[in-house]
């Protein structure tokens, strides 16, 4: 069994807060619709990139390409196959991408590091160029703008802001789990170990190409059902432009911030890189008085996440999980030391 | 020679004048990698930094040569930093947080672009020409222009200069040997700071000539970043340590996205040189992964 | 050894048969012949490099030689990878040490139960039964072999924490997780004490004697050479210079020119 008790304890006051807390306490539909949901998503895709780059090392630039290919695949499967179910268009959106994913994994069996990462922008320009110039991805549209269709699960609409997050909720609940699972198994120490010394891996047995295809396949199928859930639930619109080359950059860092090889490194990293710029801007607004340009704070973001990336890198490469783990043990063995003073000396 | 033929030799040659200028950008890349044998993938950021600062020296009223060396001085001093804020203290680190942090420093250097000068497209006008000049075009039907002619120049002087001084002068061999072992070169009495120096100001100055190549071209804007990416190919096809590699990889890459994006791109809409060589370094990388020209990889077990 | 033994040595399990290896100009290994016949312990010995390492780096299918080749149990084989030797049955720990730095020495040891976990990510990630009663065993196989290598206090522990000799102690935990009938261990006590030493033998006589793993062990202390060896072959700039029991090789003149830098024939 892969989960102990206290992962019992936080999965239970997790799904309480979402499920009966959040509904309760937030109404304002913004929190959801702006915050809550593309952190969901977004985290998803980042678990995504943990797979292929956090657990097995492979350097990947490619996850948004992968989004668009989940995205437009669920879009035309609703298009064209009338009445399908939202959750099965989902899952071969994920295929597709999985496929797509599989597909540019290809020359990680020959190549790592800065050479894989560049093939793996190779996915990224190629996909989003495909979907754009064919027109039948699009249903041929000319406006540019292309809505999404609307969520119909057993005929039920989910359509406003908190039906849309119970849906988000529930996919990533479910496909996190599975991901902690893996992470935990036979089938994430073989990432892991491929990761940090591929010879000695092949050297126990583990198949080099078998485990870096499927850690490519796995990733970009989290890629491509985040995609889909992005553009169906936050933007509610699909262009390519959406999944262009700066997304797979932030995916990129949220990893990177949040900690590489966790799965709360996903979601901490998500948190981050969506909530900075809505902080920066408020302070922007409020503080000065809408003084500050646009582009100041912009630029103000991207100089920020650079220096944090630098300044990570060289006192803590991974991340804000294993800050925060860092704490959690200093503070819990000078909680233990605090104890032991008092018991050793009880007259204080 | 019949009109085909002509046709396909004028978009050859338009496409090596485009792969020269991705030369420039890919040089940098290779300078610094021969002198620390590592990634800068800042070094995009930094020929957009560089040419953006040289457009804003002139606009305060600098002229042309004072601005110009204003600008490698403030290359050099972001080389400095560089290397002492990022580079060492993740000496001893993987090469994946190496990169890692190396890109972080290409946000940070855009970032202060951004900051500092704006957004706005600012043309640059260095007086060169970008349309094609007459008597060529009557003598060959080709259209080359004196910017394609200056680019293509320069870039051939830079990597002349560069390879000689590689391969021949003192201060090359000190680089090759600070490149291999910094510990080694510096105990047996190489000036690590000065060699550090001059790599930078060498790369400094290839980046800003690169930059303004491309901002005469097509104006100083933000897009000068993508372009960056461009060179990643052109490296990996050239090989990431050498400079007569820099301009081959160029050569290819301007080539064949041209040539493709004429032969194959009316039937498919065009756009194919977005991804063209992505994919071409895709083919390179699994025929001949060190590119044509650079270091073989070789790991010990 | 008074005792017989429970597995007594057999026939030749793997033959290096006229194996060179070249690098660029440099030989490696040149036209080098010798057997490990199944059951005993076979030390390679010789100055540094003279070749030990990559000799071993050919039996596991890392390098490939450039003549010649390795049989297994008679056969000649025509590919060879880590991945096809593992499977074959012959594991191995390596000189400058493989562990998996970001993972606990539990889960180290876990990555050599590769070959007994069956189950596919789909399985894993869902926890079917399958999955779960497999991760379940080979937990339990590990926990053994922490036991019997005396670690337990270490179990959770990043490998990356622990000091060398401890380190060297859990790779060879990973390696014996893998249920090899051969052990390749290159130079598995390089950096330990005394004390270290002759608990690695102990763990390598054990292994040997109770379940007949064959052992080939690259080894530069000639005690422990001379404890615990069945036969020993002896490398110099990557020829044979003498093949036989440890006492026949210690006193052999080659090799002591060999040790002591004088050039011979």
């Amino acid at each position: 069994m892969t989960f102990t008790r206290n992962d019992i304890v936080n999965f239970i006051v997790l799904m309480a807060i979402a499920f009966v807390l959040l509904p309760n306490l937030v109404t304002s539909e913004y929190w959801y619709a702006s915050i809550l949901i593309p952190w969901l998503c977004l985290a998803l895709a980042a678990i995504g990139q943990q797979v292929v780059m956090g657990y097995a090392g492979q350097l990947s630039l490619g996850a948004a390409g992968f989004m668009a290919a989940g995205a437009f695949t669920c879009f035309n499967l609703i298009l064209r196959v009338p009445g399908i179910p939202f959750p099965i268009a989902l899952i071969f959106s994920g295929l597709v991408a999985a496929a797509f994913g599989v597909l540019f994994g290809l020359p990680s069996l020959r190549v790592r590091g800065i050479y894989l990462m560049v093939a793996t922008l190779a996915s990224q320009f190629f996909i989003i160029w495909m979907i754009d110039k064919f027109g039948w991805f699009k249903n041929y549209d000319t406006s540019g703008i292309i809505t999404a269709q609307d969520i119909v699960i057993f005929g039920k609409e989910f359509s406003s802001p908190i039906e849309m997050f119970m849906v988000v909720v529930v996919i990533v609940t479910v496909l996190t789990l599975l991901a902690i699972n893996m992470s935990r198994g036979s089938t994430g120490r073989s990432w892991m170990a491929v990761r940090d010394v591929d010879i000695a891996a092949e050297s126990m047995g583990i198949s080099l190409l078998r485990t870096k295809l499927q850690a490519f396949a796995i990733s970009a199928f989290y890629c491509g059902v985040a995609g889909a859930l992005f553009a169906f639930t936050y933007l509610k619109s699909l262009e390519p432009v959406a999944f262009d080359i700066k997304l797979s950059f932030e995916i990129l860092f949220m990893v990177i911030l949040g900690g590489l090889g966790t799965i709360n490194g996903a979601f901490i990293g998500a948190a981050f890189i969506l909530l900075f710029p809505v902080l920066l801007n408020s302070v922007g607004n409020n503080l000065f008085h809408g003084a500050i340009d646009a582009t100041i704070i912009s630029a103000t973001e991207q100089v920020v996440f650079g220096v944090l990336i630098i300044v990570f890198m060289i006192y803590e490469p991974l991340g804000i999980a294993k800050l925060w783990e860092n704490i959690k043990q200093r503070l819990s063995r000078s909680g233990k030391e605090g104890v032991e003073a008092v018991r050793s000396n009880p007259s204080r | 020679m019949n009109s085909e033929l002509l046709f396909f030799i004028e978009v050859v040659v338009g496409g090596l004048l485009a792969g020269t200028m991705y030369s420039l950008v890919a040089l940098g890349f290779v300078l610094i990698y021969k002198a620390s044998s590592t990634f800068n993938f800042a070094q995009g950021a930094m020929v957009f930094f560089a040419v953006l600062a040289f457009v804003g020296f002139m606009e305060l009223g600098l002229p042309f040569f004072l601005a110009f060396i204003l600008t490698v001085l403030l290359m050099v001093l972001v080389g400095y930093c560089t290397e002492r804020l990022v580079l060492k203290p993740l000496m001893n680190q993987s090469e994946d947080t190496l990169l890692m942090a190396t890109i972080g420093l290409g946000f940070v250097l855009e970032g202060l672009a951004q900051a500092v000068w704006g957004v706005e497209v600012r043309r640059l006008d260095l007086g060169i020409g970008d349309f094609p000049i007459p008597w060529i075009a009557d003598k060959t039907g080709m259209f080359i222009s004196a910017l394609d002619l200056t680019a293509g120049g320069l870039a051939a002087l830079m990597i002349i200069i560069l390879a000689l001084l590689f391969k021949f002068t003192k201060i090359g061999l000190g680089l090759r040997a600070v490149a291999d072992d910094a510990g080694a070169a510096s105990s047996i009495g190489i000036p690590l700071n000065h060699i550090m120096l001059l790599v930078w100001s060498a790369a400094g100055v290839v980046a800003l000539v690169a930059g303004m190549m491309w901002g005469a071209r097509a104006g100083v804007q933000f897009a000068l970043v993508d372009l960056a990416l461009k060179a990643l190919p052109v490296l990996i096809i050239g090989g990431f340590s050498s400079i007569p590699g820099a301009i081959v990889g160029g050569l290819i890459i301007g080539a064949s996205e041209k040539v493709l994006e004429v032969y194959l791109g009316p039937f498919v809409g065009g756009g194919i040189e977005g991804w063209a060589p992505y994919v071409l370094a895709i083919c390179f990388l699994l025929w001949r992964p060190e590119g044509l020209f650079g270091e073989k990889i070789i790991r010990r077990v | 050894m008074t005792e017989p033994r429970k597995f007594p040595v057999g026939g030749p399990i793997i033959e290096v048969r006229n194996v060179s290896l070249n690098f660029g100009g440099v030989k490696a290994i040149v036209d080098t012949s010798f057997a490990i016949r199944e059951h005993e312990i076979r030390a390679i010995i010789g100055p540094n490099g003279a070749g030990k390492s990559s000799l071993l780096n050919c039996i596991s299918g890392i390098y490939t030689p450039s003549e010649g080749h390795i049989a297994y149990r008679g056969e000649a084989l025509k590919d060879n990878s880590p991945n096809l030797s593992a499977r074959r049955g012959v594991s191995r720990t390596f000189q400058n040490l493989a562990l998996f730095k970001r993972m606990s020495v539990l889960d180290n040891i876990l990555v050599g139960r590769n070959l007994f976990a069956r189950s596919n990510f789909l399985q894993v990630a869902l926890q079917f039964p399958k999955a779960r009663t497999e991760e379940r065993e080979n937990k339990a196989k590990c926990e053994e072999i922490v036991e019997f290598l005396e670690i337990g206090a270490i179990k959770n522990t990043p490998v990356a924490k622990l000091p060398y000799g401890l380190q060297k102690k859990v790779e060879l935990g990973r390696a014996l997780a893998t249920e090899a009938s051969v052990l390749l261990l290159d130079e598995p006590m390089a950096g330990m004490n005394v004390e270290e030493k002759r608990e690695m033998c102990r763990f390598i006589l054990k292994v040997n004697d109770e379940l007949g793993t064959t052992v080939v062990l690259i080894e530069h202390d000639m005690g422990v050479v001379m404890d615990i060896s069945d036969s020993v072959v002896v490398l110099d700039y990557g020829k044979i210079i003498a093949d036989g029991p440890p006492d026949e090789v210690r006193s052999n003149q080659n090799v002591i020119d060999a040790y002591l830098g004088i050039a011979h024939e």
